[in-house]
């Protein structure tokens, strides 16, 4: 649909664009990336026939653009610009109308029913009719540059550029404005070239993304292709990182700023720990990155506070995280900093010990109740529903993770529960087998984030061998604790 | 009925109404009927048709050209506070004329007209030599140079005006007298001379109409719209200052009817130059008129040259809109 080939150019003697040369197909939404002074917009400027080029060609529907009149460009190509203030103000419609100028000819051309169904039309899908008659200086931000999005849908022009359409808007109007473009161009194939400046909206919402360096083609292709954590870094000259989107398969990208260095490092000890007839608390000076199958706060997050809650055994209740919730904040735990679980074990059998290794220490906390030990192997001849009985393992490492290393304490850890229930000779009731956890287990695993750099937490590791020596030996002490509790053993 | 059909009926009864007191107001009463009663009073007939008639029309046609040359270059400009002179057209146009009373040219073959055919011609070179250099200094164009080449070379011609005028004679309440603006003893020989420049310069703004409206959004966004930015602005600067150029070369400088006629047109009716253009053009001509009124009556028999109170009422206006335009900014 629309080629560009070999093209230079940029103001005066200097080349703001140096021989840059790609397509775009028809229906595809293509996003300019690159850091300010990369000639995003300059190369806008020549798709647009703003700016000539010094060498190269654009062609549009197979056409050398420069070969278009002005009125049979505009037929082809709608820009949208970014904002900017009027002297005068022409009302909503009147601007809308005014992208049918490249359909009218002659002295006293006549407004066709082609043009009111079009403008009409464009109005509607952006949603800006009930403002028809409104002058557009009264409009806010947002709002205008939804009629100018209509005024460029107005044009009718298969392709459609655009130079930083969401700057100046909240999100909200960010995402409104994208919604209906990016809706627009898949109901009526349109082909989209737009400059971002907000890398993540440009994951979002392009089909595919250019990244200008100094005026060259650093990458293009898919969003995942192209935002990356090196590449982005070396063009932008910041520190990122990128991430999975929630809900899409688009890369997202956060900064990493230099505050880390303002936070003092805090080594979390045994010491920090407190045990109450309620509950097993820790509280740290800074937050550790979380990850762990709590009721409250589950998930990955930043916590300062880690609550072991002791619960009645014949405890229901139909909102379990509700419940937990009022719980915690009776208790003067902040919600939002605070990852809560419960237990049917009574606080005192808690099993607490600290590791030691050569870049710090792990800490382990563990409470084991065994009632309804489950062995996973014959799990699906079970039938029963699910009781409270739990072994809460905690795992706290004074050292700095990536989130691979997480997951492989958590598997080192879980490994060595296993483990000790094996050698405690814990035996599933219904199936008489050897248990190898009970139905509602829970683990957390919890970093400092400073100190050394961890990279791994298998159990042949520095932290692994401590992971899974902590764990095995707190599980053992714990399950022995609540054996002598319930006078399984004397 | 639509807004715009309304308010050409408003402006077009306007322009009747004023232009009927025109006609029959002044030292002697004259009943509109005399226009079409051939057995009317024969001074009645010859004053109608010999001084007033022709008064009228004429303030018609100056107010008209220099109001819709006003909104176009306020809407080409983009600038609130442009007027026809902001080009120095009207600079050119004086020092045109004014050069005719100072060395008391008369051409044999022009006579008369010897000085409305100069200030034409003033007009003409200012508007060239202005736009020569605009393109000289910006290939391009930029609507801020072509502001302030048209402030230079307005303040070098004002300034060739003020040193005639220092070093003037008799002829001195003459010039003032010219400078100041009228329209009274011309007769149908002037309005045969400005029409048809006022024709082809309206005929020109007027096919630009849609474009002034793409441009009011900046020239970038109107060549998105498939606008010939260049070829128009040059039609508009040109249409515009043959209008002023005629209208200063019959009646002077006349202030503040192409500033105030589009702003009031606008606050009125929108800013839609499909009608703004034409409509300035009618509300123009009613204002002159009914201004060249009371210029001749309100201190009967002598009369007051009409500039004077078109500024009288536009400058307060002017104030009022430069007030609101820098409140809003403000905001």
């Amino acid at each position: 649909m629309l080629k560009v080939e070999n093209v230079s150019g940029g103001y005066g003697n200097s080349l703001v664009i140096k021989s840059v040369s790609f397509d775009v197909k028809k229906g595809e939404i293509l996003g300019i990336l690159g850091p300010n002074g990369s000639g995003k917009s300059t190369l806008l400027k020549i798709i647009s026939g703003i700016l000539k080029a010094e060498s190269g060609t654009v062609t549009i529907d197979g056409k050398n653009a420069s070969l278009y009149t002005q009125k049979e460009f505009a037929r082809k190509v709608a820009v949208l610009p970014q904002l900017h203030a009027h002297a005068f103000s022409h009302t909503v419609r009147e601007t809308v109308e005014l992208g049918r100028y490249p359909y009218q000819a002659g002295l006293f051309s006549t407004w066709s029913t082609e043009d009111e169904r079009a403008v009409t039309a464009a109005m509607k899908n952006t949603a800006v009719t009930r403002y028809e008659k409104q002058s557009i200086e009264l409009l806010s931000g947002g709002e205008q540059q939804r009629v100018f999005v209509a005024q460029a849908l107005a044009q009718e022009a298969p392709i459609l550029l655009l130079d930083e359409p969401t700057n100046h808007l909240d999100i909200a109007h960010q995402q409104q404005l994208l919604d209906t473009i990016r809706k627009q161009a898949i109901d009526k194939g349109l082909t989209v070239i737009t400059v971002f400046h907000d890398i993540n909206l440009a994951s979002l919402y392009c089909d595919r993304l250019l990244l200008l360096d100094q005026g060259h083609i650093s990458k293009i292709g898919l969003p995942q292709d192209v935002v990356k954590e090196d590449a982005i870094e070396s063009v932008y000259n910041a520190r990122i990182k990128t991430q999975p989107h929630p809900e899409l398969a688009k890369p997202q990208i956060t900064l990493l700023p230099d505050t880390k260095d303002e936070m003092k490092i805090a080594v979390v000890s045994k010491e920090d720990f407190s045990v109450s007839n309620e509950f097993v608390a820790l509280r740290t000076k800074n937050p550790l990155k979380t990850l762990s199958s709590a009721v409250h706060n589950a998930g990955m997050g930043w916590f300062k506070t880690f609550v072991n809650r002791h619960v009645d055994s014949n405890y229901n209740c139909d909102d379990v995280q509700l419940e937990m919730a009022t719980y915690l904040e009776e208790k003067g735990f902040p919600l939002s900093e605070t990852v809560g679980m419960m237990t049917a074990v009574t606080t005192e059998h808690v099993e607490i010990g600290e590791y030691t290794g050569d870049f710090g220490t792990v800490l382990i906390a563990v409470t084991a109740g065994v009632g309804n030990a489950v062995d996973v192997s014959q799990a699906l001849t079970r039938d029963s529903v699910s009781k409270v009985g739990t072994i809460n393992t905690w795992v706290i490492i004074n050292g700095e993770l990536p989130d691979e290393a997480f997951i492989q304490a958590m598997i080192t850890a879980t490994e060595a529960k296993a483990k000790a229930l094996q050698n405690e000779n814990i035996q599933d009731p219904q199936t008489g087998t050897i248990a190898t956890g009970t139905s509602t287990d829970s683990l957390l695993v919890a970093a400092t984030q400073q100190g050394e750099w961890l990279p791994y937490a298998g159990p042949i590791t520095e932290l692994g061998k401590l992971v899974a020596h902590g764990v095995y030996d707190c599980t053992i002490k714990a399950v022995q604790a609540y054996k002598k509790a319930k006078g399984w053993t004397s | 009925m639509s807004k715009s059909s309304v308010a050409y009926i408003v402006s077009a009864a306007t322009l009747l109404v004023v232009a009927w007191l025109g006609v029959s107001i002044g030292s002697v009463q004259i009943p509109i009927s005399t226009l079409w009663n051939t057995g009317a009073d024969a001074t009645a007939t010859n004053i109608l048709w010999k001084i007033r008639m022709p008064r009228v029309i004429l303030a018609g046609l100056v107010g008209a050209s220099l109001a819709i040359a006003g909104a176009a270059f306020q809407g080409l400009l983009k600038n609130p506070l442009a007027d026809p002179y902001t080009l120095g057209v009207s600079s050119g146009a004086s020092v045109g004329a004014v050069m005719t009373l100072f060395f008391g040219i008369s051409i044999p073959v022009l006579g008369i007209y010897t000085l409305p055919v100069f200030s034409m011609v003033g007009a003409g070179l200012t508007m060239f030599i202005v736009i020569g250099f605009a393109r000289l200094v910006d290939r391009s164009m930029k609507m801020e140079t072509i502001i302030l080449t048209g402030i230079i070379f307005g303040s070098f011609l004002g300034s060739v005006l003020s040193l005639m005028i220092a070093l003037t004679g008799e002829e001195l309440r003459q010039i003032i007298g010219w400078l100041l603006g009228s329209v009274s003893m011309r007769g149908w020989s002037h309005i045969t001379m400005i029409l048809p420049f006022v024709i082809i310069g309206s005929v020109m703004l007027w096919l630009n109409r849609r474009e002034l409206n793409a441009m009011l959004f900046g020239e970038e966004r109107a060549h998105h719209l498939g606008v010939n930015v260049k070829r128009r602005k040059y039609s508009i600067l040109i249409g515009g200052s043959i209008l002023t150029g005629a209208a200063v070369a019959v009646s002077g400088t006349i202030g503040f009817v192409g500033l105030v006629v589009p702003h009031m047109t606008r606050l009125l009716w929108g800013s839609d130059h499909r009608h703004l253009l034409t409509l300035s053009f009618m509300n123009g001509a009613s204002l002159l008129i009914i201004c060249d009124l009371i210029a001749r009556t309100i201190i009967s028999p002598t009369e007051l040259p009409v500039g004077v109170i078109t500024a009288f009422i536009g400058a307060p206006v002017f104030a009022f809109i430069f007030y609101r335009q820098r409140r809003k900014g403000a905001m």
